[in-house]
């Protein structure tokens, strides 16, 4: 599904990633760890197609066509979902709203007509419960004033409202307390099957124990230097990242 | 000829009424002395009239031709139930306006020989625009034109009164000089919606004045919709005097137009009064929006709420000049004062400028002002959600705007406002649903 071969990019002048190679296939969950300034938000962000972010060399493709011409807008509609680390605040459009417009946005890039009103609702409610968000909390301003868990909710919620192909999780654990991890997480696990993917960025092993990743990768300097199973996550969480260095 | 030979030219007094003789007799010569504002005038730094005094302005009104429904429509707001009163090219169109019950309506022509209005003009006309700028007393010497309506005490009107000066540009370019006086009697409320509008793409020169007298425990709104041709320029001056435990709110929608400079000025003349003005710019081109808004607080345990936002493309520049000013009797005040601009092209250009006077020590006055673009991280979260860029800069733009929008209390204007602001935007977004 997602294929990334030699990726190169950097960011104002520097360069971040150095050659990085990752393949994940539909059914599949990977996890990716390491240290901070690895570069693991670069990479999230640079298959999302941040314009901040320039890419020198190598390629990614997502079902065999190559996202290189792509604006965001255009991938989100391929299926690319990015759970943001950082959620960007918007006053004065609404949490219920934001999703309307999201959903149509991609319907009409499809040729389809808006959804109508009343699937929309029915759809807002089924996922707001999901993910146990109370209704006053979807007509308020996106993210405005919302504590770091309830960003990080909110952005699963609109994954959940999207169905995106793949889906990438950058430190969606951050900021969580256990009980709201096991919230996200749960609802994480609830969407996913064996048509899409989930690639999941962290810090720490603890997200790892509810959504249980196929293949763990470490990310150090720009390239995965490590590839392997659950068990790594939790190598990892004992050893730190030094011993790869 | 320049533009002030040809108005001495064509000065003459022939009303009937000895009071309103003396005030355009007054009015003349003191617009005489003064002349039009040039930019050395500190109030006129960032605004030069120059480029459409050069016009040669037909300055008798015409006699319109007529004009229809069908032509005015897009002007008016759409599913509104109101009570319209139409002027073209500076005469009334009784055909196309409403007979108003709830309250009185005088043409100014006509209460000039009403021995009845006469306590009306000693007591309330030009009391507040005497002598404040040359082009309030340019609007006092020559307008023929314009209503006086009183709301009397305890009446709430049950619909908002649209007041829509048309320009037809039928014949050469016009000078226009309506003026309005609204009388808001004790414990009244009502709405007025204002429009100033050519209809074809002819230089139009709009230079109005409205008097505003709110009694006390009156409510009243006033919603100005700028959204003139590219050709048409307009000088506007409202004043707005409030006895105690006033509310008053004045909007003002800039979209349009060439040159408009917008003085709003308020008076708190008894305590509890609360004042709003707020405005939505949003331009490009050579386009030129000026808001001068002053707050002036009498008197003490009274607020007044200021947020002006400005979206500047093109070439075009804003001016928002913001003065509140507290007497020293005028205790335990809260003023509030925001002024926010994005600059979305690099010729754009924005002049901010707060000036607060105080005199009481026991007040409460903020002022802010940002100057900025738009959020890239904004931008990509929006767009990585599979909103198209322009669009989700609309919505960005949008939402800026939404502070000074969300409390128009007209539902049916709120949805013009807001298609006046998706067309401006070039974006096909309902932004009432958002």
């Amino acid at each position: 599904m997602l294929k990334i071969e030699n990726l190169h990019a950097k960011v104002e002048g520097n360069d971040i990633l150095k050659g990085l190679n990752i393949e994940v296939k539909p059914g599949e969950v990977h996890a990716i760890m390491g240290p901070n300034g690895a570069g693991k938000s670069t990479l999230a962000s640079v298959v999302a197609g941040n314009e901040n972010y320039e890419v020198t060399d190598g390629k990614i493709s997502l079902d065999g066509e190559d996202l290189e011409d792509l604006s965001p807008d255009e991938r989100a509609h391929k299926g690319i979902f990015l759970s943001f680390q950082y959620p960007v605040e918007i006053p004065g459009v609404t949490v219920t709203n934001f999703i309307k417009t999201a959903i149509n946005a991609k319907r009409k890039s499809q040729g389809l007509e808006d959804m109508p009103a009343a699937e929309m609702l029915k759809k807002i409610r089924e996922k707001a419960a999901l993910l146990e968000i109370d209704k006053t909390f979807l007509s308020r301003s996106l993210n405005e004033g919302f504590s770091g868990g309830e960003k990080k909710r909110n952005e699963i919620f609109q994954m959940a409202m999207l169905e995106p192909k793949l889906a990438i999780l950058d430190e969606t654990d951050s900021g969580l307390d256990i009980d709201a991890l096991r919230i996200v997480a749960n609802g994480v696990n609830k969407l996913k099957s064996k048509d899409n993917a989930v690639v999941v960025i962290t810090h720490y092993q603890r997200l790892l124990d509810y959504i249980v990743p196929d293949f763990v990768h470490v990310l150090a300097d720009g390239k995965i230097v490590k590839s392997g199973g659950k068990e790594l996550a939790l190598e990892l969480e004992a050893k730190g990242y030094d011993w790869l260095k | 000829m320049s533009l002030q030979n040809k108005l001495a030219e064509a000065f003459k007094v022939n009303t009937k009424n000895v009071t309103v003789e003396n005030y355009k007799k007054e009015a003349f010569e003191a617009f005489s002395q003064k002349g039009f504002p040039t930019t050395k005038d500190e109030e006129w730094k960032y605004t030069s009239l120059r480029s459409i005094l050069k016009n040669e302005y037909g300055i008798e009104s015409a006699k319109a031709t007529s004009v229809t429904a069908e032509t005015i429509a897009p002007y008016l707001v759409e599913g509104l139930d109101s009570y319209k009163l139409i002027f073209l090219d500076g005469v009334f169109q009784a055909s196309l306006s409403d007979t108003i019950e709830e309250v009185s309506v005088k043409l100014l022509s006509e209460a000039i020989e009403d021995a009845s209005y006469e306590d009306v003009f000693k007591n309330k006309y030009n009391s507040l625009a005497k002598g404040q700028t040359s082009l309030t007393d340019l609007n006092t010497a020559f307008t023929n034109e314009g209503v006086i309506i009183e709301v009397a005490k305890s009446k709430v009107v049950s619909k908002p009164v649209e007041l829509v000066y048309l320009a037809s540009g039928e014949t050469a370019a016009m000078l226009l000089q309506p003026r309005n006086l609204i009388i808001v009697g004790e414990n009244a409320q009502v709405k007025f919606i204002e429009r100033h509008q050519s209809i074809a793409d002819v230089a139009t020169f709009n230079n109005v004045v409205t008097e505003v007298f709110v009694g006390q425990n009156g409510i009243f709104d006033l919603y100005k919709i700028q959204n003139d041709k590219n050709n048409a320029s307009l000088v506007d001056a409202t004043f707005v005097s409030q006895e105690r435990d006033t509310v008053a709110s004045v909007y003002t929608f800039s979209f349009g137009g060439n040159i408009t400079r917008n003085n709003l000025s308020f008076s708190q003349n008894g305590p509890g009064c609360d004042s709003i003005l707020n405005g939505v710019t949003i331009l490009e081109g050579d386009q030129l929006v000026d808001n001068h808004t002053l707050v002036d607080h009498k008197s003490p345990d009274c607020q007044s709420n200021e947020t002006y936002k400005g979206i500047y493309g093109g070439k075009s520049t804003g001016v928002f000049n913001g003065k509140v000013i507290v007497d020293q009797a005028a205790q335990r005040i809260n003023a509030y004062q925001q002024n926010d601009s994005v600059l979305i092209s690099d010729s754009a250009t924005i002049n901010s400028k707060p000036q607060l006077e105080i005199f009481a020590d026991d007040v409460k006055c903020s002022h802010g002002c940002t100057i900025g673009q738009l959020d890239k991280s904004a931008l990509f979260y929006m767009q990585q959600r599979g909103i198209p860029k322009v669009e989700a800069e609309a919505l960005l733009m949008f939402a800026f705007c939404s502070d000074a929008i969300k409390e128009v209390k007209i539902p049916a204007l709120k949805r013009k406002i807001n298609q006046l602001m998706a067309d401006k935007l070039g974006v096909n977004i309902r932004f009432d649903e958002i």
